[in-house]
């Protein structure tokens, strides 16, 4: 009795409780600064739910003359050919990089170098490397593979250094101690142990790849994007209707096929 | 055989390992090396091969001076030297054989190894000794489906096909149940009488060490404390390696004070010559 009840708090895991709601305020203020800041009108969004409707009408049903499904099929045959080159060239180049980029077995400055290239790919958005590479080597579908590439590159090694990072180093001593090469330590203290990664992470980005592949037409770097482009640009919604019906579909397939793949190989 | 002069290691962190230690494995002889956990063993083995690389002190293999190589030579040194590690260190997703053969990479090229392709005398010798261990069926299972015990049997048979001058072995026994630890030591001890090359055990169960060593080696906190047979490690030995009794210099351990009056005398000249000049 005379020690009276104990209550108890679960700790925060921001020092004090009034620095807690600091914090939440702060955020509610950043919001209501930006939704003020790009003029954020309720009223707007309800006008645009009645334009939405009427354009949902002009989209159906999907409708393509015989030449714009030849259109639409050979530029996305583009597409899928355009990312499934990027993907190998992209995981080709990434291989060095990401060994370079994995602090356990690389030595600093390579490190440092390796980590700052993969950190430039994954700022750009694939559509702004895409403007540029078209800027260096004009339209079409090398642009796409230049930019596919690059992107993947960011991507993939950055993960496949982490996987690297992660592996059991104790092997990798076991196997040098038997007076192994660096090459051989490699093959046999490292590879073994990054290979299912590897392979995920392959399906993975091909994935992905055909989906940026769909996009990067509209600024001109080959595939379905451009047919895409054009059709809105004609205001024939229901060509462009069609034309996302068949991104639809690749895609899904795409990504089918990825979490299949994958589900099996970890 | 090997030699250990005065070896040092201390860690980036200033953690000081090793403190100079002075010892010599001979012929063909069992030592096991006792000591607290930190004092210092993983280091000793690990600086021998150079997969630490010592701060100080000399490490002769055979007349070969290890802490003096270059890459090239040091990789040739390292044939020569069979490490068993505390958790097995296999390449899990690899067949029980492709570890096994990977004791061999010292003898082929990158190409053969990539391609597994080891010369037939190599495949022979891998049978031979998987049978040895008692893994003759297991050659072509995936070492993630194995236990602990056949883990570290696979473990010896990547040591023992290096076809070594001598194994170091690192806390064999820490993740194995009593029993399965009584069988690897005596496979241990076995195989090296069998191929008449020594065999250096670290190893923190004093019990084992007394079974199967000729001669046991004590650390405490990186200086040798301890160095004679089973016979000699009484109450007072054992209170010096596993509780660092401040008596060091009492009864047969003469030549651990000798080794740090080795180790202070040459530190104060050069200490006094630095100030003087």
């Amino acid at each position: 009795m005379a020690t009276g009840e104990r209550t108890w708090q679960r700790p925060t895991i921001f020092r004090t409780r009034r620095v807690k709601w600091a914090v939440y305020a702060g955020l509610l203020a950043f919001f209501a600064w930006s939704a003020v800041g790009i003029g954020f009108d309720p009223s707007r969004v309800l006008q645009g739910i009645g334009n939405t409707a009427v354009l949902i009408g002009d989209f159906l049903p999907p409708d393509a003359t015989a030449r714009e499904l030849d259109r639409i099929i050979a530029k996305m045959l583009e597409s899928v050919a355009m990312a499934m080159v990027a993907t190998v060239t992209g995981i080709a180049v990434s291989i060095p990089i990401a060994f370079m980029a994995a602090e356990n077995i690389s030595p600093k400055p390579l490190y440092a170098l390796n980590r700052g290239f993969i950190s430039v790919s994954r700022a750009f958005n694939a559509i702004i490397v895409a403007i540029l590479a078209v800027k260096a080597v004009g339209f079409g579908p090398l642009a796409g593979i230049i930019t596919i590439t690059f992107k993947t590159v960011g991507f993939f090694s950055k993960l496949l250094a982490e996987d690297i990072e992660d592996i059991d180093m104790g092997a990798v001593d076991a196997v040098r101690a038997t007076g192994s090469s660096p090459i051989q330590t490699l093959l046999y203290g490292v590879v073994p142990q990054i290979i299912p990664r590897f392979a995920g992470l392959s399906v993975y980005r091909w994935d992905i790849n055909i989906r940026t592949s769909t996009v990067i037409g509209i600024v001109g770097a080959g595939g379905i994007g451009s047919v895409l482009l054009t059709a809105f640009n004609r205001y024939d919604y229901q060509y462009v209707s069609a034309i996302l019906l068949s991104i639809i579909v690749v895609v899904l397939f795409a990504e089918g096929v990825s979490a299949v793949v994958r589900r099996r190989y970890q | 055989m090997l030699h250990v002069t005065n070896l040092q290691k201390t860690y980036d962190t200033g953690d000081e390992a090793l403190r100079g230690v002075t010892t010599s494995v001979e012929g063909s002889e069992t030592v096991a090396m006792i000591g607290p956990s930190g004092a210092g063993k993983s280091t000793f083995i690990r600086c021998v091969n150079r997969l630490t690389e010592p701060s100080g002190g000399e490490i002769d293999l055979d007349g070969t001076e290890l802490t003096a190589l270059d890459d090239d030579d040091l990789r040739a040194a390292r044939r020569d030297i069979g490490m068993i590690f505390q958790e097995y260190n296999l390449i899990e997703r690899l067949t029980v054989m492709e570890n096994v053969l990977s004791g061999r990479l010292g003898y082929v090229s990158a190409w053969q190894a990539f391609r597994r392709s080891f010369p037939p005398a190599d495949i022979e010798r891998a049978y031979g000794i998987l049978e040895q261990v008692g893994l003759d069926e297991m050659a072509d299972k995936r070492v993630d489906e194995l236990s602990g015990g056949q883990r570290q049997r696979v473990g010896i048979a990547r040591a023992v096909i290096q076809e070594p001058k001598i194994l170091l072995v690192d806390e064999p026994t820490s993740s194995l149940d009593p029993e399965t630890s009584d069988t690897v030591m005596r496979l241990l001890t076995d195989i090296a009488a069998d191929r008449s090359i020594p065999v250096l055990i670290n190893i923190h169960e004093v019990n084992l060490a007394l079974e199967h060593a000729d001669r046991i080696v004590g650390l405490h906190d990186g200086e040798l404390v301890f160095e004679g047979t089973p016979d000699d490690l009484d109450e007072a030995a054992l209170d010096r390696v596993y509780r660092g009794a401040d008596i060091p210099d009492t009864t047969t351990d003469g030549e651990g004070s000798t080794e740090t009056d080795d180790q202070e005398v040459p530190l104060t000249t050069t200490g006094s010559t630095a100030g003087g000049v």
